[in-house]
């Protein structure tokens, strides 16, 4: 089976500098020839620094911007040659989840309106159907029913994330772009919001393209990782592979970068084997 | 990289005035629920010479605390009481001209988002050299020496030329080092660091990390570390208090909050550190969100969140047990001494 998307030598540029006359005298590659595959159900990581494009990838596989030269093939359909109405069905089945959940939901709109309304738009849902679609899709967010004609300002940050997800599975997708999820949710809220993408990816089999530049967090997430830098895939291969035995030296550069209070504590190394120090066995969980 | 804690933390005469002590210090905030507490009753001290870290999610009072130990709160919409001495001397009821004397010479501050400290329309090293004309009887020439001096100490090659550079000729990583050279010029005796990497790359994180190790050894600075993330408070600090909901919760040395955390929200701040190791496991979650200041309950205000809330901890105010001041280790829990807590697990 082909995979669910394959994007092809994504090229995109923006001008930087202009003539007299307004014409582009020069352009800056924000990607470079990008290719990588997504499988049905597969969570593919993409790492890399501020300005390494990545969030311009998630984008691009959205055809939320469109790309000067390359492919992208969704399901078997080149998604850039789509009409108006196509692409409507390929935004039905390919949604995105944004950083800030707080800029990407309509102050003037109530949950219930804002995660409504592509169930209208894209399934046709009105009155009370559309109400146990909207009350069934918050509940396994993970809200309650008295909180669906609330506004965005009266919820928190982690609460919003998942008012975002809950909008995206409106229209059933199979594949999500998540930007960035957790990067503004404090800690302790991060993982309500991770495990929630884990488990409905178990459930509905989704596919994420996952953008982070924590590079920790796609470990313990992604099937596969693409290590990017300055527009360029530097390296891509399984999570596992990719974390233990880097190929590329920048990939291996960010490795060494990242805190990891394991192997600060327990002398486990991050590049090795499990090594697991007696010294760190301070006694299991109990209560007495 | 290892750190002495207990070398470090011992190497200074029991009875030495630590750099910065703070004492039962509260903040209140004019909110829309009126006066609100939003930090309370915090002790805290720093060592000469050593890095402390405050760790707390947003809202956990952590900047405040910091805000108010640079004399930094607005007079007019706060209310500060409490004590907070840097170097021996008592900030709370300085004048606002007492305190900009302090800043500088006694305690500075570097911020998370190092382009918006500094003015877009001056060089760096003016902006270096204005400090040094603030604080001490040097002219031009000598003050422009020490800004070149400092960004030569902060590791900005070429100082001499790049002096003369304005911010927006350097990237986010080389204007935090520029901070760093205005907070250190005058020679604090106390740096406070908020968030000071969060908005970097993680390599570059990784170079300011190392950098500030230089700066504080070699400046014989300490440093009270403020940040989010236990990654980085395992790489820097000898000491940690974790706040929440405006209180601290437990103060150890980093090596054993880490190893034998007494507070429950302590270990669930450890466990929420993904593990790739067990992928098939769920990560660790704190369930529900931290409380608006105006609903803390008056007794454990993690109880509501804790996994082993029993009866006893909705009985009143918990005390830090344990005082900062004196022990190494202090926690705010009733039910500490009957939890065994795993630690950072892996």
């Amino acid at each position: 089976m082909r995979p669910l998307l394959e994007v092809s030598d994504l090229v995109k540029t923006y001008p930087v500098k202009r003539n007299l006359l307004g014409r582009v005298r020069e352009r800056t590659t924000v990607t470079d020839r990008v290719s990588f595959t997504v499988e049905r159900g597969e969570t593919v990581g993409i790492v890399g620094e501020s300005g390494a494009g990545k969030s311009t990838v998630g984008r691009l596989a959205l055809r939320l911007i469109e790309p000067d030269s390359g492919s992208i093939v969704f399901d078997g359909r080149d998604v850039l040659g789509l009409s108006r109405a196509e692409l409507r069905e390929f935004r039905q089945r390919a949604q995105m989840i944004f950083q800030d959940p707080f800029s990407s939901l309509d102050p003037h709109m109530t949950i219930r309106e804002a995660v409504g309304e592509p169930l209208t738009i894209h399934r046709g849902l009105k009155g009370m159907e559309r109400d146990a679609a909207v009350t069934d899709l918050l509940a396994r967010v993970g809200l309650r029913a008295d909180q669906l004609d609330k506004y965005p300002r009266e919820f928190s940050g982690g609460q919003l994330q998942r008012i975002a997800i809950a909008r995206a599975l409106a229209t059933e997708p199979d594949f999500i772009v998540c930007d960035e999820p957790v990067a503004a949710l404090d800690v302790s809220i991060q993982a309500q919001v991770l495990n929630l993408l884990i488990d409905l990816q178990r459930e509905r089999g989704l596919a994420y393209v996952f953008v982070s530049h924590d590079l920790s967090l796609v470990r313990f997430l992604a099937h596969r990782v693409a290590v990017m830098r300055k527009g360029v895939i530097v390296e891509m291969g399984p999570t596992e592979q990719v974390f233990t035995d880097p190929q590329h030296a920048y990939t291996k550069t960010l490795l060494e970068a990242i805190p990891d209070p394991r192997a600060h504590f327990l002398g486990r190394r991050a590049e090795a084997g499990a090594v697991r120090a007696a010294s760190a066995m301070v006694g299991t969980a109990k209560e007495s | 990289m290892s750190i002495d804690v207990v070398g470090r933390l011992t190497s200074a005469p029991a009875d030495a005035e630590p750099v910065l002590r703070i004492e039962g210090l509260s903040v209140d905030f004019v909110t829309d629920h009126g006066w609100t507490r939003v930090v309370d009753g915090i002790d805290l001290s720093i060592p000469a010479g050593s890095v402390v870290g405050v760790v707390g999610e947003s809202g956990s009072g952590k900047t405040v605390t910091s805000l108010a130990a640079m004399g930094l709160l607005p007079s007019a919409t706060s209310k500060i009481s409490g004590s907070i001495r840097v170097a021996g001397r008592e900030l709370v009821g300085m004048t606002d001209r007492e305190l900009a004397d302090v800043r500088g010479t006694e305690v500075s501050m570097i911020f998370q988002e190092p382009r918006r400290s500094l003015d877009p329309a001056f060089t760096v090293g003016s902006q270096i050299a204005e400090v040094v004309r603030r604080h001490e009887r040097v002219g031009r020439k000598a003050a422009w020496a020490r800004a070149v001096e400092m960004l030569d100490a902060v590791g900005i090659d070429d100082a001499t030329r790049r002096a003369d550079a304005y911010p927006h000729e350097f990237s986010g990583g080389m204007c935090q080092r520029v901070m760093l050279a205005i907070a250190m010029v005058c020679r604090p005796k106390l740096l406070i660091a908020d968030e000071p990497t969060t908005a970097l790359d993680v390599t570059v994180q990784a170079q300011m990390l190392d950098l500030m190790r230089e700066v504080q050894q070699q400046f014989e600075v300490a440093i009270l570390f403020i940040t989010h993330d236990l990654g980085v408070v395992a790489q820097m600090c000898d000491a940690v208090n974790v706040m929440y909901a405006g209180q601290v919760i437990e103060s150890a040395p980093v090596e054993d909050l880490f190893l034998s955390p007494q507070h429950p929200y302590a270990q669930g701040l450890l466990d929420a550190i993904p593990d790739h190791r067990d992928r098939s496991a769920p990560l660790q979650a704190i369930a529900g969100a931290v409380p608006a200041p105006w609903d803390w309950p008056d007794s454990c205000r993690f109880a509501p969140r804790c996994p082993h809330a029993g009866p006893e901890c909705d009985a009143g105010p918990v005390p830090l047990a344990g005082a900062a001041a004196e022990s190494t280790r202090a926690v705010r829990c009733v039910r500490a001494n009957d939890l065994v807590l795993e630690g950072i697990t892996g």
